[in-house]
């Protein structure tokens, strides 16, 4: 093992057989009040010059920790105990920090996760590109100006020289990814660390910033890292695959040939229940033809009686329960002084729902899909047009009406760290809605209590946990159990699984699937993900803009997508056209 | 070193050395529930701190509610001339002040006045200040307008200037007059905290799912806002009670604080000063009683912070 070469040794090196990244045996732990725990066991990872590689799985199974450990930058009591990581012929774990510091960012670039907040909100974006040139001596003085304009423009900002001068928060979120990327490609470095670069933007942006990163990569000859839950994401842009499973690799090799063929249990049930194009819906017990192979919460019995009460109910008639038409909604926005500007969120929408089947409302940020929900479950005045549950102009009740119409349209949003009150329990928050509406006496609500933690598959021993202890699943789950207490007939389910990683999103949406099929609810499901939509919706409607551009069955929008917007949509899905081997 | 087509090779790990759990998110149910409240407290327990602070506050507050207790010998009858700023002798460790009383039956005895003045004007900010930064906070709009004006006005005037002025044209000055006083400058900044804190627990998503589950407003202020907005009025009053203290006692000195009968550390600084290069001790006392006092309010304050700042708790 060789700690100290020449830069020409190095380079010498690297054009032969020896791979540029190469980590043995690496153990990360982190040390907390209950003692050391261990975070990465024992991973292998081999990354070739050139090569791209995604790290594969989901929260809490080591995959960030692993990439943090690579340049360094391990959070708080986090330690490298055991292993090596062999950079370029040098091993990362014994570098001292001086020369780690060179490393970093010169010779291994890093794009964080969240654009958002990784971009420092008082210094303007030219200044940031231009200290990174220069703590990485790529240029100095006027050179680096002249370079941070030049990486600017390879990020893709068009207008690069005279937006130096603008904040981050005059950037939107693409840009500031494109920013973040243009730093950590801005020494071209030999490797590039992507950590979930896109997971908080929309699709057909995703699509244009990993296009370009692309680009960037392979005219540079760049090592790409992902780390990624986008199981989509890693087969169309990395040729390697790690997969991760409590800090330990569970599968690697080729990716195509991995999610094809995934050998591994764990592997097999990711990919399983990834949600893709190619997935159907999710079906419950009421078809009991397709449970067999396609129902991954494996509900074992079927219960005839609830099929044939679910064939009665599809025989009959549909019967309209919800109907939008021509809503808009405008907001007054401040403009400083006395002046406002209008700003239309939503544009003269109008789409229907049956009962007992769900639609879903698709778009990307700021198309005015969350802006609807909130107008169907009257958190937000309606500006024009007019919405009706069963018949009843909503926007017209009052008083005992309207407690009337709250019993019956109930919610779930997408936080499952925002939505449930951290200093209330289980019990308690579950039972709020059976108070407020002054359902039964104490013990009636205690047992409800349980008993609606018994239909969202939860231990009745929860009751008294606080949110805080719950994961995000969970929690989703006890949002879910709150919006059943009062047997409603619509639930709007705002991004309510976008939060949750692939497994655990999975087992809620089957939860949905069952609970519709046994409570004849009606769904509407807004969400970005069309991924999803396939697996849970009857109806689609697609917004942009605030306004409605195509509305279908699901089959007919995947399909045979009749807009262009909705084709780019589809097309810009990560690994839209790959065949998951299921 | 590992053979090149190893890399390129699919790997799986042995099934034994990485067992797949059957279950997705399951519930660890050997857990023991704990609540925000319940975690602070746990937070705070493990902190010598505040034992060491909470001790002394426990004993400052016996100390005045019961200042028999702790000396026999009266603070100021029985006093005679010939002991004047005398050093300590047995039965009066600390001697006696100018006018030949008592100086550890003084402290003690002094005690009550200068925490029933803390206690009383934290009381007092601590629900003007929650009541009308949780309305303007909650309700906004020209409620919040007028309420946060009306805060401005008296936030611009110094306590104890204000109180200063105040006070000379009051005919009375019983502890609940001071502490009335200090209050009516002080409650703005326990407001505008208050304020804050409903502003963006109001935001918060659950308070928008009890919305539409049917709950009321203002049972969602109650509810829901007020208990987690709460925490950083807690910590601020913990504080605040150490300066008003030391504002009583500001007062005093100055001698428009409680009235000339009454015992107080303030004014026993105050008429210690005059005898201070001859006996130090006797100003030395009452100050350093007033300082312990102010000081483990101050501990007990950061102890609350820290537990209750999420922020500082994920960082240990």
């Amino acid at each position: 093992m060789t700690q100290q070469e020449t830069a020409p040794a190095a380079t010498a090196r690297r054009a032969g057989a020896a791979p540029l990244l190469q980590i043995r045996g690496l153990e990360v732990g982190f040390r907390t009040q209950g003692g050391f725990v261990p975070a990465v066991r024992g991973v292998d990872i081999t990354l070739e010059s050139g090569g791209t590689l995604a790290i594969v799985g989901e929260s809490g199974s080591g995959k960030s920790t692993t990439a943090q450990s690579i340049i360094g930058l391990l959070p708080g009591t986090g330690q490298v105990t055991a292993g090596e990581i062999m950079f370029d012929g040098r091993d990362l774990t014994k570098l001292p920090e001086s020369e780690l510091q060179d490393v970093r960012g010169r010779l291994i670039g890093y794009v964080p996760q969240d654009p958002m907040s990784n971009l420092n909100p008082v210094w303007n974006i030219g200044f940031q590109v231009e200290e990174a040139i220069k703590a990485n001596n790529v240029a100095q003085g006027r050179a680096a100006r002249q370079r941070t304009i030049e990486v600017l423009q390879e990020a893709g900002l068009r207008d690069a020289g005279s937006r130096l001068k603008q904040y981050p928060h005059q950037f939107s979120g693409g840009m500031r990814q494109r920013v973040l990327i243009g730093i950590g490609l801005s020494s071209r470095p030999d490797l590039l660390i992507a950590d979930e670069p896109t997971s908080a933007l929309d699709v057909t942006v995703q699509k244009t910033i990993l296009d370009h990163l692309d680009t960037l990569t392979r005219d540079y000859g760049t090592s790409v890292l992902f780390i990624t839950h986008d199981l989509g994401l890693a087969v169309e842009r990395a040729e390697q695959l790690v997969v991760m499973y409590k800090g330990r690799v569970v599968e690697a090799g080729p990716s195509r040939e991995i999610l094809a063929n995934p050998l591994h249990p764990y592997t097999q049930r990711l990919v399983a229940a990834a949600p893709s194009l190619a997935s159907r819906r999710i079906q419950s017990a009421r078809r009991p033809e397709t449970t067999r192979h396609l129902d991954i919460s494996a509900v074992g019995s079927i219960d005839e009686a609830l099929i044939a009460r679910a064939d009665a109910r599809e025989s009959a008639p549909a019967k309209e329960l919800i109907r939008v038409s021509d809503v808009s909604k405008v907001y007054r926005i401040r403009q400083g002084g006395f002046r406002h500007t209008e700003l239309k969120a939503v544009d003269e929408v109008s789409f229907g729902i049956d009962r007992g089947t769900t639609t879903a409302l698709v778009g990307e940020s700021g198309s005015g899909k969350s802006t609807v929900a909130k107008l169907v479950l009257q958190l937000e005045s309606i500006t024009s047009g007019s919405i009706s549950v069963d018949g009843k102009d909503v926007a017209r009740l009052k008083g005992k009406d309207l407690l009337d119409f709250r019993r019956r349209v109930q919610p779930v949003f997408q936080d499952p760290y925002g939505s449930l009150d951290p200093l209330y329990n289980v019990g308690k928050t579950i039972a709020e809605p059976l108070e407020v509406h002054d359902v039964g006496d104490a013990t009636s609500r205690r047992a409800r209590v349980r008993e609606l933690l018994d239909q969202v598959a939860l231990p009745t021993s929860m009751v008294d946990r606080y949110p805080n202890e719950l994961s995000g699943g969970q929690r989703q789950r006890i949002a879910i159990a709150r919006a059943l207490a009062l047997k409603p007939d619509v639930i709007v389910l705002d991004e309510a699984v976008s939060a949750l990683d692939v497994l655990v999103q999975g087992q809620v949406l089957n939860l949905l699937t069952d609970l519709q099929a046994e409570l004849g609810l009606t769904y509407l499901f807004i969400t970005h993900d069309l991924a999803v939509v396939r697996l849970i919706a009857d109806n689609v409607c697609v917004m942009q803009s605030g306004r409605i551009v195509e509305t279908a069955t699901t089959d007919e929008v995947f399909d045979a997508p009749k807009t262009e917007y909705t084709k780019r949509l589809l097309e810009a899905i990560p690994g839209a056209d790959f065949q998951f081997g299921r | 070193m590992p053979s090149s087509t190893a890399r390129t090779a699919h790997f799986v790990a042995d099934l034994d050395e990485t067992p797949v759990t059957t279950t997705i998110d399951v519930v660890d149910e050997t857990q023991r529930a704990r609540s925000t409240w319940g975690d602070a407290w746990e937070s705070m327990r493990r902190r010598p701190l505040f034992w060491f602070s909470s001790v002394l506050i426990v004993f400052i507050l016996v100390v005045a509610i019961f200042p028999d207790l702790f000396s026999r010998v009266s603070p100021n009858t029985g006093c005679l001339l010939p002991d004047s700023n005398s050093g300590p002798e047995a039965g009066h460790p600390f001697g006696f002040t100018r006018q030949g009383c008592d100086v550890y039956s003084r402290v003690v005895h002094g005690a009550q006045a200068s925490i029933l003045v803390g206690f009383l004007a934290t009381a007092i900010v601590a629900v003007l200040g929650v009541v009308v930064g949780a309305l303007a906070g909650f309700y906004g709009g020209f409620l919040d307008g007028l309420l946060s004006r009306v805060a401005d006005i008296f936030f611009a005037i110094p306590t104890v200037l204000g109180a200063i002025v105040l006070i000379s044209v009051l005919p009375d000055r019983t502890p609940l007059v001071i502490a009335l006083v200090l209050s009516l400058f002080a409650w703005p900044q326990i407001a505008r905290i208050m304020r804050g804190a409903v502003l963006s627990a109001k935001s918060a998503d659950y308070v928008m799912a009890s919305t539409a589950l049917g709950v009321s407003r203002f049972r969602i202020l109650l509810r829901h806002v007020l208990p987690n907005a709460i925490a950083p009025v807690i910590v601020v009053c913990t504080t605040l009670l150490g300066t008003f203290i030391v504002a009583e006692a500001t007062l005093s000195f100055l001698g428009i604080g409680l009235p000339p009968g009454t015992m107080s550390w303030g004014a026993d600084i105050q008429q210690a000063t005059a005898s201070i290069r001859t006996a130090p001790f006797v100003l030395f006392v009452p100050s350093a009683a007033l300082a312990l006092t102010v000081l483990s309010f101050l501990m007990l304050g950061d102890v609350v912070r820290d537990a209750l700042d999420p922020k500082a708790r994920a960082r240990r």
